[in-house]
C-alpha cells in the first residue's frame, strides 16, 4: 500500500510538457506535481489533458522540438532530468517500463513474440538466448497464457487482443522493474478481457511490490482499481484524492465526470453534461504529491 | 524512367481472396491476359509499320507473281485475327522471326545478349541497394538536418539526369581524364573468348575459371556503366526507403522498443528496417526492372552488347523482327519482375503468408 | 491564417478578397484556393528555383530570336569545335561551326513543343479512361483497367522506340509514341480519385436531379481530379523530357538540322575526350530543366495534397 514509510518511487515537481509549432506554442502538460510510491495512482484525463505526455516525459520519451522541463523529476533518488541518453536507457525497461494501449500496434509485426520478450530480458540482463527463452515461457505463464510455447513462437497478428496485451505485460515485467506506467493498457480490449487484463496487472504490481502509474479516460475503472487517483485537465492537475474518498471530491469539473457516469444503483432521470469552465485552465493546479 | 509500382489496384484486389489455389489461378489467368495485350500491341506495331515486310524479303525488283507468291506464303493475306492467332502460336515456340542483320533467328540472337544486360542490371541494382537503403535510414532518422538534404538532393538529381549524358560524363572523367576505369564495351579485345563461356555472364564464367586477369579486366569495364545506371536505382530505392523508415518511426512498436531500453541503433536497423523491407523488396524488384529501360541508352554509350544496343541498332537498319522480338522479350521480362515484386512481398510480410 | 503570415504587400481590399473565409461566389471560392495554394508554393524556396527555372525556358523559347546571338543552322566550319569562352561562341562550337547557345535556345522550342503537346493529350486521354472506368464500374472498369495494365507493363522507352520503329523518325511521331506510353498512370489516378468520390453524397444529390452519367463525369467528377493530375503531370514533365532526349540521342526524335538536344548530344558524343562541351552542355540543359519541372512538381504536391507531410 502507499508508502507512509519512505519517500515515494516517484517524484514529480513543476513538469512542464511544450511543443512549439509554426504558429504558436503548444502546453501539453503545464507545472503539474505528483508522487507515486509503491502503490497504483490512476491519472484521469480526457484527451488532450496530458496524460499521456506525464508517462512519456517520466521515461524521457519526448524528443525535440519537444521540451520537457521540471523543478524535481526524481525517481529512487536519480535524477531524471540530468540523465543521459545512456544512462536512461539503463533506466528504460529495467526500472521503469510501460505498457501501451493497443498491441496490434505496439508489438513489432515482423518479430516472433518470444523474440521480443526474449530480447527485452536480454538488454539488461546479458543472459544466454536459451535462458532468456526459459525466462519468457516462465513470464508467458505468468500472464495465465495456457499455451506459451506456441505462442512464443507465433507473430502479434496471430494473437488476439487481450493475449497480445498480457505479452506486453510479461515482455515488461520481465525486466523487474520497479515502477509500472500503463497508458490506457484496457482501452482497446473487449470489456470481457478488460477485467482479466487488469487483475493480471493486479497481481502482479502487487506479488512484485511495485508502483503503478495508470493512465485512463475511464474514471469508474481507475476509481475500483487505483488506490490514488490524480485527475488532470488541459494539462494541469486539477484535483487529487483517495479512490474510497473520490465521491467527496471539490473540484467542479471531477464533479461534473462523476455525475456524468450511469449509476445501477442511483437511476435518474437525465445525466448531467459536464460545463467545461475556461477559468479552469489558468487555475494553478493542486500538488498531488504525497510525501 | 518510370518510377511508380505497376501492379493495378483491380490485380490486388483480385489477389487477396482466401484459397491459395484460387488465388494463384486468378494470378495466371492475370497474366495471361496481360500478356496477351502485350502481344497484341507488338502484333499491331508490325503491322502498321509503313514498310513494306514482303518487299524487305522479296526485294524491290521481285515479279509481280514472286511477290504474290511471298505474301501468301508469309500468311499477309489472311485476316488480321488469322495472322494474330498465327503470332501468338509463333511466340509461344520461341519463334520470333529471323533477324535481318544478323541473318539468325531472333530468338537465338536474345538468348545470345540478353545475359549482358542482366549482368550490368544486377550489379548496377546491387550498387543502389547497398548505398541507397543506408543512405535512406540515414536521411529518415536525421529528418530535416543536412544528411537528409545530401540524399534528397542526390535523389532528385538522379531524377532530372539523362542517363546517356551521365554515361558521357563518366566516360569523360573516369575513363577520358583520370583513367580509373577501362572504356567502352565488355572486355578489352585481347581478352575476349578466353574463357570458356557457362553462363554468359563474364564476371562469373572467368572465376568460375580461375582466370582473375579476365575477372579483373571485366570488373574494369563494368563498373562504370553499372555505377551510371547503379546511381538511378540509388536514387529511386533511397527515396523508398526514407518514406518508408519515416513511416515506420512514427510507429508504436518502436516507441515500445525504446521503452524496451534498446539502443537507438537497434531500435533502427533491427526492429524499424526489419519492417521496411517488407515494402521494400518490391521496391528493388521494381527498380530492376527499370533498370532494363536506363539500360537501352546506358549500352548504347558503353557499346555494351545487351538487348538494348540489340534493339537499337535493329531499329536503325529497320530490322523490325528483331526490334519486335526484343520488345517482347523485354516487356515478358518486366512483367514477370512485376509480378515477381508482388510475391516476394507476400513471402516477406509476416501478416501476408498465411494466405487471404 | 493571419495577415502577417501572408505579407503586407498586395492592396488589401484585393488580397481581403482573397483570403476571405466566406466567399460570395463559386468563381471567388476558386480564386481564394488558388491563391492559397499558390503562398503555399511561395514559401518552398525550392519550388520557387523550379518556377523560375520553367519560365526561363518557356522565355528563352519564346524569344529565342531575340536572345541568341547567332542563327543556329548556320555553319562554319572554320570555326569548328571552339571551346567556351572563345569570342562569339557562348558555350563553344559544334563540330560545324553552329554556336551551341544559340542552339540550346532554339532547342527550347522543341523540347517545349514536344513537352506541351505530350502534355495535352496524354493526361487528357488517361483522364478520360481513368474516370470512365471508376465511374462506370463493373465490366468496363475491367476491360479499361486491363487495357491500361497492358501498356504500364512496358518500360516506356523500349514502347516508344517500337512506336517510333514502325512509324519512322521525326518528331511528330516521337511526340506520338511518348504520349502512347504516358497515359496509363493518369488513368489510374483518375480512376482512384473517382473510386473515392463516386458514392459521395454529392453525387448521389445530383443524380437524383436528373444528371446523365455523362456530365456527372464531365462536369463534376474530371474537375476534381485535376488537381492530383496536375501534380502529377508537373512531376511526370521531367520523365517525358528525359524520354524524349532519349528518343533523340538515337536519332528518333527531331530530325537535323532542328537543334534538339538530346540529337545535339548524340553528336557531341564523337568528340567527347578531347571537345567535351559539344556533349555536355546541351546536357547540362537537359538536366537544369528537368531538376526545374522535378522541384516545381514536388513543391506542388506539397502545397496541393494536405496529406502529404514530411
Amino acid at each position: 500500500m502507499t508508502g507512509g514509510t519512505g519517500k515515494p518511487l516517484l517524484e514529480v515537481d513543476g513538469l512542464s510538457v511544450r511543443f512549439p509549432t509554426r504558429t504558436r506554442v503548444v502546453e501539453a502538460v503545464r507545472n503539474i506535481s505528483f508522487s507515486v510510491g509503491r502503490e497504483k495512482v490512476g491519472i484521469v484525463g480526457e484527451s488532450g489533458s496530458g496524460k499521456t505526455m506525464t508517462g512519456r516525459a517520466v521515461l524521457g520519451l519526448i524528443r525535440p522540438p519537444g521540451i520537457v522541463e521540471a523543478r524535481k523529476m526524481e525517481f529512487d533518488g536519480i535524477d531524471l532530468r540530468s540523465l543521459s541518453e545512456r544512462q536512461y536507457r539503463e533506466i528504460r525497461g529495467n526500472r521503469i517500463a510501460m505498457v501501451m494501449q493497443d498491441p496490434k500496434f505496439s508489438l513489432n509485426p515482423v518479430m516472433t513474440v518470444g523474440k521480443q520478450i526474449a530480447e527485452a530480458y536480454r538488454v539488461h540482463t546479458k543472459a544466454s538466448p536459451s535462458e532468456a527463452r526459459r525466462r519468457s515461457l516462465e513470464m508467458l505463464e505468468a500472464v495465465r497464457i495456457r499455451d506459451p510455447e506456441r505462442v512464443y513462437g507465433a507473430y502479434p497478428h496471430e494473437v488476439s487482443g487481450g493475449m497480445g496485451q498480457r505479452i506486453m505485460i510479461a515482455m515488461m515485467l520481465i525486466p523487474d522493474p520497479d515502477l509500472l506506467i500503463a497508458d490506457e493498457p484496457t482501452s482497446a480490449l473487449d470489456v470481457t478481457v478488460q477485467m482479466q487484463v487488469l487483475a493480471i496487472i493486479d497481481d502482479l504490481v502487487t506479488q512484485r511490490g511495485m508502483g503503478l502509474m495508470f493512465i485512463s479516460h475511464d474514471l469508474n475503472l481507475v476509481a475500483s482499481f487505483c488506490d490514488r487517483v490524480v485527475i488532470m485537465y488541459a494539462g494541469q492537475i486539477v484535483e487529487t484524492c483517495k479512490a474510497s474518498e473520490l465521491h467527496a471530491a471539490q473540484h467542479p469539473y471531477t464533479r461534473g465526470l462523476l455525475a456524468s457516469l450511469p449509476r445501477v444503483d442511483q437511476p435518474i432521470e437525465r445525466l448531467s453534461t459536464l460545463t467545461r469552465d475556461e477559468a479552469w485552465k489558468t487555475e494553478p493546479g493542486v500538488d498531488a504529491r504525497v510525501l | 524512367m518510370s518510377l511508380t509500382g505497376n501492379i493495378s489496384g483491380g490485380r490486388r484486389a483480385l489477389l487477396s481472396s482466401r484459397s491459395g489455389i484460387l488465388r494463384g489461378s486468378r494470378l495466371l489467368v492475370s497474366l495471361a491476359v496481360t500478356m496477351l495485350g502485350l502481344l497484341l500491341i507488338t502484333f499491331l506495331i508490325g503491322r502498321v509499320m509503313p514498310i513494306d515486310p514482303v518487299l524487305a524479303v522479296v526485294g524491290e525488283r521481285a515479279t509481280n507473281e514472286v511477290y504474290e507468291a511471298t505474301r501468301k506464303a508469309m500468311g499477309l493475306d489472311d485476316p488480321l485475327i488469322i495472322q494474330f492467332f498465327n503470332y501468338i502460336t509463333e511466340v509461344i515456340r520461341g519463334d520470333f522471326g529471323t533477324s535481318l542483320l544478323t541473318s539468325r533467328p531472333v530468338i537465338d540472337d536474345i538468348a545470345r545478349v540478353f545475359p549482358a544486360t542482366l549482368e550490368l542490371a544486377t550489379v548496377a541494382t546491387f550498387i543502389g541497394v547497398l548505398i541507397g537503403v543506408p543512405a535512406g535510414v540515414i536521411a529518415a532518422v536525421h529528418q530535416g538536418r543536412w544528411p537528409d538534404h545530401v540524399v534528397r538532393l542526390l535523389g532528385l538529381f538522379g531524377y532530372s539526369m539523362p542517363v546517356f549524358w551521365l554515361g558521357l560524363m563518366g566516360l569523360l572523367i573516369f575513363y577520358g581524364k583520370l583513367d580509373w576505369v577501362a572504356g567502352p564495351g565488355r572486355l578489352d579485345v585481347f581478352y575476349e573468348d578466353i574463357v570458356p563461356q557457362v553462363t554468359s555472364v563474364i564476371l562469373i564464367d572467368s572465376l568460375l575459371a580461375g582466370d582473375f586477369e579476365v575477372f579483373g579486366n571485366a570488373l574494369a569495364h563494368i563498373i562504370l556503366p553499372a555505377s551510371v545506371l547503379g546511381y538511378y536505382s540509388l536514387a529511386y530505392v533511397s527515396r523508398m526507403t526514407r518514406s518508408f523508415m519515416l513511416e515506420q518511426l512514427a510507429q508504436e512498436y518502436v516507441t515500445t522498443a525504446r521503452v524496451k531500453g534498446l539502443s537507438e541503433a537497434r531500435v533502427i536497423w533491427r526492429h524499424a528496417l526489419g519492417n521496411v523491407m517488407v515494402p521494400l523488396i518490391t521496391v528493388i524488384a521494381l527498380s530492376y526492372a527499370n533498370l532494363l529501360e536506363g539500360s537501352v541508352l546506358t549500352e548504347i554509350v558503353f557499346a555494351w552488347p545487351g538487348i538494348g544496343f540489340y534493339i537499337t541498332n535493329a531499329l536503325l537498319s529497320a530490322d523490325m523482327a528483331a526490334v519486335l522480338g526484343g520488345t517482347v522479350v523485354v516487356g515478358t521480362v518486366f512483367i514477370g519482375l512485376n509480378l515477381l515484386s508482388d510475391v516476394l512481398y507476400r513471402f516477406v510480410d509476416p501478416r501476408a503468408r498465411q494466405g487471404g | 491564417m493571419s495577415d502577417q503570415a501572408l505579407g503586407r504587400s498586395a492592396r488589401p481590399g484585393l488580397r481581403a478578397w482573397l483570403t476571405t473565409d466566406s466567399p460570395t461566389s463559386r468563381w471567388q471560392a476558386r480564386c481564394v484556393q488558388a491563391y492559397l495554394g499558390w503562398v503555399g508554393l511561395a514559401r518552398n524556396p525550392l519550388a520557387m528555383l523550379g518556377l523560375a527555372i520553367v519560365v526561363a525556358l518557356v522565355l528563352a523559347a519564346i524569344f529565342a530570336p531575340l536572345l541568341a546571338p547567332a542563327d543556329p543552322l548556320s555553319q562554319d566550319l572554320g570555326k569548328r569545335l571552339l571551346p567556351p569562352g572563345s569570342p562569339g561562341f557562348l558555350l563553344g562550337s559544334d563540330e560545324l561551326g553552329r554556336d551551341i547557345f544559340s542552339r540550346l535556345l532554339y532547342g527550347a522550342r522543341v523540347t517545349l513543343y514536344v513537352v506541351a503537346l505530350v502534355v495535352v493529350t496524354a493526361p487528357v486521354f488517361g483522364l478520360i479512361i481513368g474516370t470512365v472506368a471508376g465511374y462506370a464500374g463493373g465490366w468496363v472498369d475491367t476491360v479499361l483497367m486491363r487495357f491500361t495494365d497492358v501498356f504500364l507493363a512496358f518500360p516506356r522507352l523500349v514502347l516508344a522506340l517500337a512506336f517510333v520503329a514502325a512509324l519512322g523518325p521525326g518528331i511528330g511521331n516521337a511526340v506520338l509514341a511518348i504520349a502512347l506510353t504516358s497515359w496509363p498512370p493518369y488513368a489510374r489516378i483518375a480512376r482512384a480519385e473517382t473510386l473515392t468520390i463516386r458514392n459521395s453524397d454529392f453525387i448521389a444529390a445530383i443524380r437524383l436531379q436528373g444528371a446523365s452519367p455523362l456530365r456527372i463525369v464531365i462536369g463534376h467528377v474530371m474537375p476534381l481530379c485535376l488537381s492530383s493530375v496536375i501534380v502529377r503531370v508537373t512531376l511526370d514533365m521531367a520523365g517525358i523530357i528525359l524520354t524524349a532526349a532519349g528518343l533523340g540521342f538515337l536519332g528518333l526524335g527531331a530530325q537535323p538540322p532542328l537543334p534538339e538536344w538530346g540529337a545535339m548530344i548524340s553528336t557531341g558524343r564523337l568528340y567527347i575526350l578531347d571537345q567535351w562541351w559539344v556533349a555536355t552542355m546541351p546536357g547540362l540543359a537537359i538536366f537544369t530543366v528537368s531538376l526545374g519541372f522535378n522541384l516545381l512538381g514536388d513543391g506542388l504536391r506539397d502545397a496541393l495534397d494536405p496529406r502529404s507531410g514530411r
